[in-house]
């Protein structure tokens, strides 16, 4: 128990302190997840619009292998990215291995199928609820697509946070393409794995407890936005 | 004008689960007016309704317009029972269809103004579909599916689950249209609604047309026992 | 909205942090756990205008990153990994830096009894016999490849053993934790056991025989075998770690006032 409350005191004195080393990687977590996430949702959501609308050949075993992925270890992606971007691999030329770039790529496959399923299961009911009326209206796919989402955005909203949340606190995959290089690709859960591997525990549990609460904050503000929104047009 | 009419409708067959729910339907609508389907409850009208709207994939059969496919579907509309409403406000529930049709956002404006006054629901303009009653709900479906003009409405039971009042405001609406040339199909089973609005009727049993007539002659003279016994008010199977 | 914007604004500043001339060397945890790297990457800033990106992995890690061509040189202690590596040309040569040494720790009450034996191979023939429980690394990093290397000194055979050894697969700082965790012994390179922090019940047993000294060396990717390893920087930072300069830095770090390292490069 003493270990907790020595993290909740070096999670205050880092925040005053505004440490800025935490600062940095603080940021660099943001910037790394919030892009990631911003890729994964332009992917995701039209895919789980395509398999609300559309009927494909293939579109049970494409549903079947989303739900799926959504339970693949971070690590697996992670080693899978590593082998593809390292200099002997297919796309090593672009050097982008142990990058933030590298980083984001990782997490948006991490998070594409969790965010497609959830925004694939809000799309479906609306869309059996649309079914007729955009079919009488005339419109092509893409506008039922754009009409589905669109109307089901707050529902979409919670899937992207779920992403972020998993992208977030995400450590295995990032660790291993990112390789926690000290001011380049350091992020608020490898500095953890760092400290915990250090036996720093208040550290560690002062970073975790930062994350956390910068986590609680983004899904605050972005439901903040989204209530606005109810008040002010809807 | 229209140039979408006559509406032919040749050995058309729904099947669903190895069941056939419609047809063979054989039917021509032409002319102006507006057709009153009527019959008892699981004969089929909703789903006659649909599949002549497009909405239900044929099993064998055509259902034809005079117009190709695709200029025939813009030229329609389609009121359901239980009205969809989008997820959005009364207004962009109007302007919707508009905006499809790339119709410029003021007019669209405009357009939506002027329905939502015609229906009554001037007040709720900025009001969320979802919170409308039902009765609210269904003037809006109707509404929103005019704003296009289409020279040819079909309506399943529009006034199913509407108090009098609602009921005469709608089909004050629906003889206006009629009146401006739009042309009407429409289920109902409230037989003087019936009596209020049909220029002809179709009398559906077993899921096909039974009996097909001008509407005078078919109140006063059905030509067949069942017609006869269902507006007698009897229960026929 | 929003969020295409704050990605947009982190895509920009993400392109716009890079540095003059950066290099990246993957070392082992046990170095980097010693702090050592704090005092050496800020000098070779300062001297060489060289900002050295460190991979802090396990010693077969360090190899296949550099057998890859992701790294541009390695540092690492484990001299038979290391020859393999030379063998398949994957570096240059090998350069010999400095040394630190490994120590035995385990619960304060030490029940198998190895604070006063004469020999790293007495103290884990006694563990053995005790049959205490034991934390190994299991991680085929340099540290476990030692360890293995110790006991078959000792005439032991590890794959043999019964469940008091728990082989945990994971870093020295991790496998200091379980064995704080579960009051087991385990093998720990010096440095990291000063700098841990959770030692609980933990105490150092037995050190100081020659066997358990670790020596680390440098060994730059070679340059044929990928044409864009920065070979020239690695030149540079090697110079610069066998120079007088760097000597002063590692002979003199301490932690606790206990020294870790000893400079042994030779040419410099």
């Amino acid at each position: 128990m003493s270990d907790i409350w020595e993290g909740l005191v070096q999670a205050f004195l880092l925040v005053v302190r505004l440490d800025a080393e935490l600062i940095e990687i603080t940021l660099r977590s943001l910037q790394v997840t919030l892009t990631a996430l911003v890729v994964a949702t332009a992917i995701a959501l039209p895919l789980g619009a395509l398999l609300a609308v559309r009927r494909f050949r293939y579109r049970r075993l494409t549903i079947a292998v989303l739900n799926a992925l959504m339970g693949l270890p971070p690590v697996v992606v992670g080693l899978i990215v590593y082998i593809l971007l390292s200099r002997s691999g297919p796309f090593g030329v672009f050097g982008l291995l142990f990058t933030p770039t590298a980083m984001i790529i990782a997490q948006v496959i991490i998070i594409v199928p969790l965010i497609a399923s959830i925004a694939h299961q809000a799309l479906r009911e609306l869309w059996a609820e649309y079914h007729d009326l955009l079919i009488s209206l005339n419109t092509t796919k893409t506008q039922r697509m754009r009409a589905i989402l669109w109307d089901s955005r707050r529902a979409l909203l919670t899937a992207a946070l779920a992403g972020f949340g998993r992208a977030i606190g995400e450590v295995g995959a990032i660790m291993i393409v990112g390789g926690n290089i000290d001011h380049s690709t350091r992020v608020l859960t490898t500095a953890i794995a760092l400290e915990t591997g250090k036996g720093d525990f208040a550290l560690a549990l002062g970073l975790g407890f930062v994350l956390i609460t910068m986590a609680i904050l983004v899904n605050l503000s972005i439901h903040a936005l989204g209530r606005t929104e109810t008040e002010g047009r809807w | 004008m229209s140039g979408l009419l006559p509406l032919t409708v040749h050995d058309a067959v729904v099947r669903r689960r190895g069941k056939t729910l419609v047809g063979p339907v054989n039917l021509t609508i032409d002319g102006t007016g507006t057709t009153i389907v009527i019959g008892p409850n699981g004969a089929g009208k909703t789903t006659l309704l649909k599949m002549m709207h497009g909405l239900e994939r044929l099993r064998s059969g055509t259902v034809r317009w005079a117009a190709p496919d695709a200029e025939a579907r813009k030229q329609q509309a389609f009121v359901s029972q239980t009205p969809v409403v989008l997820r959005r406000t009364v207004r962009e529930n109007l302007t919707y269809p508009l905006k499809l049709s790339r119709v410029p956002a003021a007019e669209a404006r405009r357009i939506a103004g002027d329905w939502a006054a015609r229906v009554g629901l001037s007040d709720m303009l900025d009001r969320r579909a979802e919170v409308l009653s039902g009765g609210e709900r269904q003037k809006l479906a109707l509404a929103r599916a005019m704003v296009r003009d289409p020279k040819v409405l079909f309506l399943d039971e529009p006034c199913a689950s509407l108090d009098g009042r609602s009921t005469r405001e709608i089909e004050e609406i629906l003889s206006a249209v009629a009146a401006a040339g739009t042309r009407i199909i429409m289920s109902t089973h409230d037989m003087g609604q019936a009596r209020r609005l049909a220029s002809e009727v179709a009398f559906i049993l077993h899921g096909r047309v039974h009996e097909f007539a001008e509407a005078p002659g078919f109140f006063e003279q059905p030509a067949t026992a069942q017609a006869r016994a269902f507006l007698n008010g009897d229960i026929v199977e | 909205m929003i969020q295409v914007f704050i990605g947009l604004l982190a895509a920009v500043t993400l392109a716009a942090t890079a540095a003059a001339d950066q290099m990246r060397m993957a070392v082992t945890t046990s170095f980097h756990n010693s702090g050592l790297s704090d005092i050496l990457l800020p000098a070779i800033r300062d001297d060489l205008g060289l900002e050295v990106q460190l991979l802090v992995v396990g010693t077969g890690q360090a190899l296949r990153l550099g057998a890859a061509g992701d790294v541009d040189a390695i540092l690492v202690h484990s001299r038979k990994a290391e020859d393999a590596f030379l063998a398949e040309g994957h570096g240059t040569h090998r350069r010999e830096i400095m040394y630190n040494d490994f120590v035995l720790v385990g619960p304060s009450e030490d029940s198998a009894g190895i604070g006063d034996v004469a020999s790293a191979a007495d103290a884990l023939q006694r563990i053995a016999r005790a049959r205490q429980p034991f934390v190994s690394r299991g991680d085929d990093s340099g540290t476990h490849k030692k360890e293995l290397s110790l006991w078959a000194a000792a005439g032991q055979d590890a794959g043999s053993f019964g469940s008091w050894y728990r082989a945990v697969g994971a870093g020295m700082g991790q496998a200091l934790n379980t064995a704080s965790a579960m009051h087991a012994y385990t093998m720990s390179d010096r440095a990291s056991w000063l700098n841990f922090g959770n030692r609980g019940d933990l105490a150092l047993l037995y050190a100081g025989d020659p066997v358990l000294f670790n020596q680390y060396a440098y060994i730059p990717v070679n340059p044929d075998k990928h044409g864009h390893v920065k070979f020239d920087l690695a030149t540079k930072l090697e110079t610069w770690l066998v120079s007088d300069r760097a000597r002063t830095l590692i002979d003199t770090y301490r932690i606790n006032g206990e020294t870790l390292f000893v400079f042994n490069a030779t040419g410099g």
